[in-house]
């Protein structure tokens, strides 16, 4: 492929970068990156990565833009309440960058569907908001041997972490599975400072154009822990576990599961066949509520 | 004895790393354990030896994202 003159332009701080240049900038076209949640880590993942230059990105999502995801999920706008999450941002990503084509799914990512759509892309960022769907994304990009970028936010915190299948350590190697639904005792909103998707998200689309254009060392083996209140990135260095039940030694995870959805769930008679996400644009918060206490 | 915990001295009571956990009043189920470093297997909280200066990382659930 050859650039346009005007492609040139768009991309020439780029293209200035030596690491990068015009070679690297032909790897980004040619990327194509999975987004699983078009929310608030999606949403500045999304457009960072339309705004480089990314050939494809995928977007799942079967949600649809509710008033309370304004606050920090910022590829919807306000005349978006309503409308599908996935339509949303791919209207925003081809505004800002006609070069990327979006390939849109409007469903959930569930182990139906999970390894044949992460087989599809080169690497996938995690921006989902819930236990069961992040275990799924982590095992899915595993048996599929692809890059994952994984991230959560919650109340004033963030945490980023980079998972190389079969290299570096991944999920499971530290949370061996979800928490038990008993435990997330109440449904209280933890709530989350709407800004955090912002610094978290950005981190994943930065982390994801590093391993495209193979530069840097990436957030593998440690954890990077983000704390806003005293505005503090922590390391916490991890390692493969022999004894992880997807990638260690003996596996006992040799299958995609859709883990049952959290005590909250079963309170909302709606959201009760509704399998791994929460029905409602914000229930995010609730099943990790409680779950930091003590942590300060 | 004082130890690290998610990188601040504290001053915890007990010998082993389940005493820190329930010092801090932590469900062992909400958390991964690492000691100086290494998982510390939650079958193995209440049996692996804490000593003065270990480096103790509680690491929490984050499921937010959406
Ligand atoms: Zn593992």
């Amino acid at each position: 492929m050859e650039f346009t003159d005007e492609q040139i332009t768009r991309y020439s701080r780029h293209i200035l970068l030596p690491e990068v240049g015009g070679k690297g900038q032909k790897k980004i076209a040619q990327a194509r990156i999975l987004i699983v949640g078009a929310g608030g880590l999606g949403s500045p993942a999304a457009l960072y990565l339309a705004a480089a230059g990314v050939g494809t990105l995928g977007l799942i999502d079967n949600d649809v833009v509710d008033l309370s995801n304004l606050q920090r999920q910022v590829i919807h706008h306000t005349s978006d309440v309503g409308r599908p999450k996935v339509l949303s941002a791919k209207e925003k990503i081809q505004a800002l960058n006609p070069d990327v084509t979006v390939v849109q799914y409007e469903d959930r990512f569930m182990a139906r569907n999970a390894l044949e759509l992460v087989r599809d892309y080169s690497v996938v960022i995690d921006g989902v908001d819930n236990f069961p769907a992040k275990f799924l994304i982590n095992d899915a990009c595993y048996l599929g041997g692809k890059p994952l970028v994984h991230g959560g936010i919650l109340r004033f915190d963030g945490r980023v972490f980079t998972i190389l299948p079969g290299q570096s350590a991944c999920y499971r190697c530290i949370f061996t599975q979800p928490p038990p639904p008993g435990l997330v005792a109440s449904c209280q909103e933890a709530g989350v400072l709407g800004v955090l998707a912002g610094v978290i998200g950005t981190i994943q689309a930065t982390e994801a154009l590093k391993l495209i254009l193979g530069i840097g060392r990436p957030l593998t083996d440690r954890m990077l822990d983000f704390d806003a209140r005293n505005m503090r990135f922590r390391e916490i260095a991890v390692k493969r576990n022999p004894r992880c039940p997807l990638c260690g030694d003996h596996p006992t995870v040799t299958e995609l599961i859709d883990h049952e959805q959290a005590i909250c769930e079963l309170r909302s008679p709606a959201a009760t066949d509704q399998g791994i996400e929460p029905q409602a644009g914000d229930r995010a918060a609730p099943h990790t509520a409680g779950l930091l206490e003590g942590t300060t | 004895m004082v130890v690290e915990i998610n990188g601040k001295s504290e001053e915890i009571p007990g010998s082993v790393v389940l005493d820190a956990l329930n010092a801090k009043h932590i469900d062992p189920q909400m958390v991964a354990v690492e000691l100086n470093d290494t998982l510390v297997e939650r079958d193995h909280l209440g049996s692996t030896p804490l000593k003065p200066g270990d480096r103790l990382e509680f690491l929490f659930y984050m499921g937010g994202g959406r």
